[in-house]
């Protein structure tokens, strides 16, 4: 068995580089958008003030994009290094999304790109418009990909295990990208983009209006913001119902201790802090019924029965199974060779018990609980401060529209400070989908302690404070040519 | 086709020459493609099953599967 020590550092390394990688997507993704509604603006009427605008947004994407760039190619550094296992159990599912994802970029960011920085003199104004909605659009499609694996892996579909190569196989492509948890959580994370990018403008232009200075400017980009942002949210809420319903149904556990709910039923409650509750709602969120049936944390356990009659297995009938699974698949290999009709039984035996496959490294029922503080008060910084950022933006686009926002300096200080919130809110969401899928790296199928390389765990301790040092320099050096470009501010004329 | 590339090869060349506020960004992603793939790559981050063929690779995971 491996240590848990390397397990944990493992993970802390793993979760280190995906949340420094989460800074840099979001702004891309939002950012994208509104840089593109600013040169339609312009392109439609026809006012070099817009394209000045659109231009300046395009400089700050521009750094962002370069110091973010790459941040992901460490996560598939570490899959090779640190999580040899999983990389070679999940097969051909993981690769096929990250391959196409690495070729479709690739071509977006070598064409796309280019012409939307290097084309504003050289191309016609509705090409390089194209090319800009293309760069927002391309964006998105290629976190299409890398949502669709982080899918499978809460939601395993479309795939067989083969016990000969050790390897899923995909069986059904359509499966892969039409899995609901696909489907709700690329809407989820692209819109939450779209959150960040127009809390970032906001916040920046509100600091120029507390500095008295381009003042038009300000004004013109936090109108756009707004309004892609209040549309953001909006489309965050309708894919976070969804996901609601699909973690309700797929990963029972991870609601339960989202919620912290031990023992659930019909009108579960939804909790607002520890001790307040509101009566049915938590079943209305994850059934969109106030009679539905959500189970707790012990029920999961110890198994139980909806009021339909949908029996679920307790932990221990889980992992019994699971043993069994582990047990088959190690006969299937010893006997494939000296006696196949027992081998059949056995790969027979494991076919019948292989979704509960990861269940066979469980050795107590308590490690199938992740950490319930952490998701439970991640979810609720997720939400809350998504909240306060939505009402922020609704009162300054009425502001903005009233006339009264250039002398508000109360609420040009609660923008800016803002800013950061919006990280957090993104941050605690990707906590609450990946913390609280735990001990699972593919749920059921496959547990962390088993996905883990057998490396040293002194290796992964230096490369994880490796990555703590060069992170910092980055982000400082990103903080410094931004802080630079929005202090020396766009081109255009008062 | 020849005029073509050669077009695309100037579009490329001129936005390159005439950077300004990019250079130093192409420069920090130079910079963080060397850290990267010349040191992080080749000292910390060797794959773990790197010179195995597939049926090597199969062996090794499902032993420690097994083993787990």
């Amino acid at each position: 068995m491996v240590e848990s020590a390397l397990v944990g550092w493992s993970r802390a390394q793993f979760a280190l580089t995906a949340a420094y990688h989460w800074i840099f997507v979001p702004l891309t993704l939002g950012l994208a958008v509104i840089m593109a509604v600013m040169e339609t603006l312009y392109v439609i009427k026809k006012d070099e003030f817009w394209k000045q605008t659109a231009k300046f947004w395009m400089k700050l994407f521009a750094i962002n994009f370069a110091v973010g760039i790459a941040t992901g190619i460490i996560l598939e550094f570490e899959f090779g290094t640190n999580w040899s296992n999983y990389s070679w159990f999940v097969g051909d599912i993981f690769g096929a999304p990250l391959a196409i994802e690495g070729i479709f970029a690739f071509f977006m960011e070598a064409t796309f790109f280019a012409v939307m920085f290097f084309g504003w003199e050289k191309i016609s104004k509705k090409l390089h418009l194209a090319s800009t909605w293309f760069v927002a659009i391309g964006s998105a499609i290629s976190a299409l990909w890398i949502l669709i694996a982080n899918s499978w892996m809460q939601h395993p579909v479309g795939m067989e295990f083969n016990p000969d190569t050790v390897r899923h196989e995909m069986v059904d492509f359509w499966a892969l990208v039409l899995n609901p948890v696909a489907v709700s959580k690329f809407f989820h994370a692209v819109f939450s983009g779209w959150m960040t990018g127009a809390i970032f403008v906001i916040g920046i232009s509100c600091w120029y209006l507390l500095k008295k200075r381009e003042t038009r400017f300000a004004l013109a980009s936090i109108r756009v913001a707004a309004i892609v942002g209040i549309v953001g949210t909006f489309a965050v809420m309708l894919s976070g119902d969804s996901s609601g319903i699909h973690v309700g149904k797929y990963q029972p556990m991870k609601l339960a201790a989202a919620e912290g709910l031990e023992e659930g039923g019909t009108r579960a409650p939804f909790s607002i802090v520890p001790g307040v509750e509101i009566p049915g709602m938590l079943s209305i969120l994850a059934t969109h019924d106030i009679d539905g049936y959500v189970p707790g944390i012990n029920n999961i356990l110890e198994g139980y029965t909806t009021p339909d009659g949908d029996v679920y297995l307790s932990a221990e009938e889980k992992m019994e199974k699971g043993k069994i699974a582990l047990a088959a698949f190690s006969d299937y290999t010893k006997l494939k060779e000296v006696d196949p009709q027992t081998a059949a039984k056995a790969r027979q035996l494991l076919d019948e018990n292989v979704e509960y496959f990861g269940y066979g490294y469980i050795e107590s029922q308590e490690e199938l609980v992740p950490n319930v503080p952490l998701i439970y008060w991640s979810f609720r910084v997720m939400v809350y401060f998504g909240s306060f950022l939505l009402l922020l933006m609704i009162v300054v686009l009425w502001m903005e529209w009233k006339g009264r926002l250039v002398n508000m300096k109360w609420l040009q200080w609660v923008s800016l400070l803002s800013i950061p919130l919006v990280y957090f809110c993104g941050q605690a969401g990707w906590i609450v989908a990946e913390a609280g899928r735990q001990p699972w790296t593919i749920e059921g199928l496959l547990p962390v302690k088993a996905a883990v390389s057998s490396v040293s765990v002194g290796a992964v301790q230096t490369t994880f404070f490796i990555f703590v040092a060069i992170f910092t320099l980055f982000l400082a050096i990103e903080m410094r040519i931004i802080l630079k470009a929005i202090k020396q501010g766009p081109e255009t004329e008062e | 086709m020849k005029k073509l590339i050669l077009s695309i090869w100037n579009f490329y060349a001129d936005g390159f020459k005439n950077m300004t506020w990019g250079k130093p960004l192409w420069l920090l992603i130079i910079l963080k493609a060397v850290i990267l793939f010349a040191i992080l790559r080749v000292f910390f981050f060797k794959p773990v099953m790197a010179g195995k063929t597939d049926e090597q690779k199969s062996e090794y995971v499902r032993t420690q599967l097994i083993r787990s």
